[in-house]
């Protein structure tokens, strides 16, 4: 804390001139995060992400599901027999690599961001409530999420697929789902360590009801560890979208998702490297830069990291 | 006619034969434990004045806190505004009770919530409690009573962590005001501050008390912080009243054994001052099983066989209130 070394013959009132004007919260984590070097060249490459998502009508040279029946699997310009007109090259029906993976960009930043949204506001909603009212309530959710943690999270979301039936608004449901749990703990800890808090008694001797405490005076303290987990939750959904893609049960051709289109190319994987590996590696520098983001917030926002 | 309105020869705050009981799980198998933090408190307290509840810590001082300010309920006996009892009040005057005691804690950095600007955290109690009250006049009570505590209007828009201790509690106190309670539990405020900065809210504390007309219910361990502000002292050893009675006569000729050993502990510069007494030796015992009958005769000089069985009740000699089987001989 700033304001213990005062003098003590100092009228109290001087202690606001000699301790100048500390920087804002958000001011503080920005000048943390920024030291993280790691954490900085992720966001620098999802702000990248971001960008081509938005613009991926304008940047795409093609349609990403428009078939040249002239150019099959063509490699890329720096290798002998490519076709110039395609920078990655094209895959077994003639479509523009780059165009595609252009357009899963969008389709994986949406997965993410959806998933992640989805499944924190109804997790939030479960773990405020569990640890805000405890007893028999808490116990309740807590043993459901229990239950959930204990099945693989892919068999899951594939089994909730397979009931749902394939495609990608399911799949991301499903995904929803099964990272679920995650907040649900994470926020009702949060809240049982706040809820013996003074401020909190504060209120309620002031007259504050429930929804007002658990909503208004105790979530917003609990916010830290849930962004840094729907930071790395967006990470894990872009890769659980892509191997449900990958086995069939996720976007259905000719949708441009990258695990589809890593699916895709499953029989070239000797033949024409391109059609697989270009995919492969968006999804690794995504989920990489995200995680690297979510880290480098974790310690930023975490007070026991600050010096 | 309100429960609220002062009713004369009526005290304004009566707890009657108050008892907070927890039970306690210790594990699989064995029945449950019960601790007895608070076991038949009685007092009254009058408006304006100043009662002081001190004893060792896990004597059961802040439990009674708990219980004045409608945190928890009682598991027996009554508490009494102006003569009426609280258990039997409809919601509706139980909010208005709850408005008529507030309370201010002991530490200043886990009372004001940190993500709220000092305006929010004192708007909040006006926002809850006065609903006739627009945007306006909300913030405007609100800038008055920080005026009132000597904080300056430009704060209205600060986050708590830009404050010191000695603000942060000033926070507090407006806060526990805002509302124009009867009565403020303070739960140890001072303890937590440097010693410059504890004499300046405890004048603070007493120039409110003239002008808002409010009765303190002031929980400390800190005897010299209780001699400088108290009308009345009320002892506590394990859930029970120790002694009470006022101030200058508890200070000057201590009767229970504890009162006096409390007063040797605590530090004198001037040894003509010094309490002729043991020390305290040991610990407190537990309250899941206290000791057969006075609480107190395991670390008492004085106990005799009659202490280990009887357990003294609460009576009348010299002016206060005594819990001694042995206090004519003490005396």
């Amino acid at each position: 804390m700033t304001s213990q070394n005062t003098p003590s013959t100092a009228p109290e009132d001087a202690i606001d001139e000699t301790m100048g004007k500390p920087p804002s919260p958000f001011m503080e984590t920005w000048n943390y995060f920024r030291k993280n070097r790691g954490a900085y060249v992720g966001l620098i490459v999802i702000a990248i992400i971001l960008f081509v998502a938005a613009f991926a009508d304008v940047i795409s040279p093609y349609d990403p599901i428009l078939q040249d029946r002239t150019a099959f699997l063509k490699p890329p310009i720096w290798m002998d027999g490519a076709d110039p007109r395609y920078i990655l090259g094209t895959d077994a029906v003639g479509r523009d690599i780059l165009s595609r993976l252009i357009h899963g960009a969008q389709l994986s930043v949406s997965i993410g961001v959806f998933v992640v949204i989805a499944s924190m506001i109804a997790g939030i909603m479960l773990g405020v409530t569990a640890g805000y009212f405890r007893g028999w309530i808490e116990v309740g959710i807590m043993r459901l999420m229990d239950t959930m943690l204990a099945l693989p999270s892919l068999i899951m979301a594939m089994a909730i697929v397979a009931i749902l039936g394939p495609g990608l608004e399911n799949a991301m449901l499903a995904i929803a789902i099964v990272q679920l749990p995650h907040y649900v703990r994470l926020s009702r800890a949060s809240v049982v360590t706040e809820l013996n808090k003074e401020y909190v008694i504060a209120s309620q001797i002031a007259g504050a009801g429930h929804m007002r405490q658990m909503f208004i005076n105790i979530l917003p303290n609990c916010m830290a560890p849930l962004i840094v987990q729907g930071t790395l939750g967006i990470s894990s959904a872009i890769l659980d979208a892509a191997a449900l893609g990958f086995l069939g049960l996720g976007a259905q051709p000719p949708l441009p998702e990258w695990g589809t289109m890593l699916a895709e190319a499953r029989e070239f994987v000797g033949s024409a490297w391109w059609v697989i590996t270009f995919p492969g590696l968006c999804i690794l520098v995504t989920v990489l830069a995200f995680n690297l983001m979510g880290d480098g917030l974790r310690d930023a926002l975490d007070p026991k990291m600050k010096r | 006619m309100s429960f609220l309105d002062s009713k004369p020869g009526v005290p304004l705050l009566e707890s009657d034969d108050l008892v907070r009981h927890y039970e306690v799980n210790r594990g699989l198998g064995k029945p449950n434990a019960t601790v007895k933090a608070l076991d038949g408190v009685s007092f009254t307290l009058e408006s304006k004045k100043t009662l002081a509840v001190v004893g060792e810590s896990g004597c059961g001082k802040s439990t009674l806190g708990r219980q004045l300010t409608l945190i928890e309920k009682p598991s027996a006996g009554q508490l009494k505004i102006n003569g009426d009892a609280v258990g039997d009040l409809s919601d509706k005057d139980a909010k208005m009770f709850r408005r008529t005691v507030q309370m201010i804690f002991q530490n200043p950095y886990g009372s004001l919530n940190p993500r709220k600007k000092v305006g929010q955290i004192l708007g909040e109690p006006v926002l809850l409690n006065m609903d006739h009250l627009g945007r306006k006049e909300r913030e405007e009570r609100v800038r008055d009573t920080m005026a009132k505590v000597g904080l300056r209007p430009e704060f209205y828009n600060r986050y708590p962590h830009m404050f010191s201790g000695g603000q942060r509690q000033r926070i507090s106190i407006a806060r526990a005001l805002i509302l124009e309670p009867k009565v403020i539990v303070a739960d140890e405020p001072v303890s937590a501050l440097d010693v410059s900065v504890q004499a300046q809210v405890l004048n603070l504390m007493m120039d409110l008390q003239e002008e808002m007309n409010v009765a303190y219910v002031f929980i400390s361990h800190d005897l010299s912080v209780v001699r400088h502000i108290a009308d009345d002292v009320m002892v506590m050893y394990l859930g029970r009243v120790a002694e009470k009675g006022p101030t200058e006569e508890i200070f000057a000729k201590p009767l229970h054994p504890y009162t006096r050993a409390l007063l040797a502990s605590a530090p004198k510069i001037d040894p003509t001052h010094r309490v002729k007494s043991e020390p305290l030796t040991g610990e407190l015992p537990s309250p899941i099983n206290p000791p057969s009958g006075c609480a107190f005769h395991k670390r008492c000089p004085f106990a005799t066989e009659e202490c280990a069985k009887v357990r003294p009740e609460l009576r009348m000699f010299e002016g206060r209130e005594v819990a001694c089987h042995r206090v004519e001989e003490i005396a």
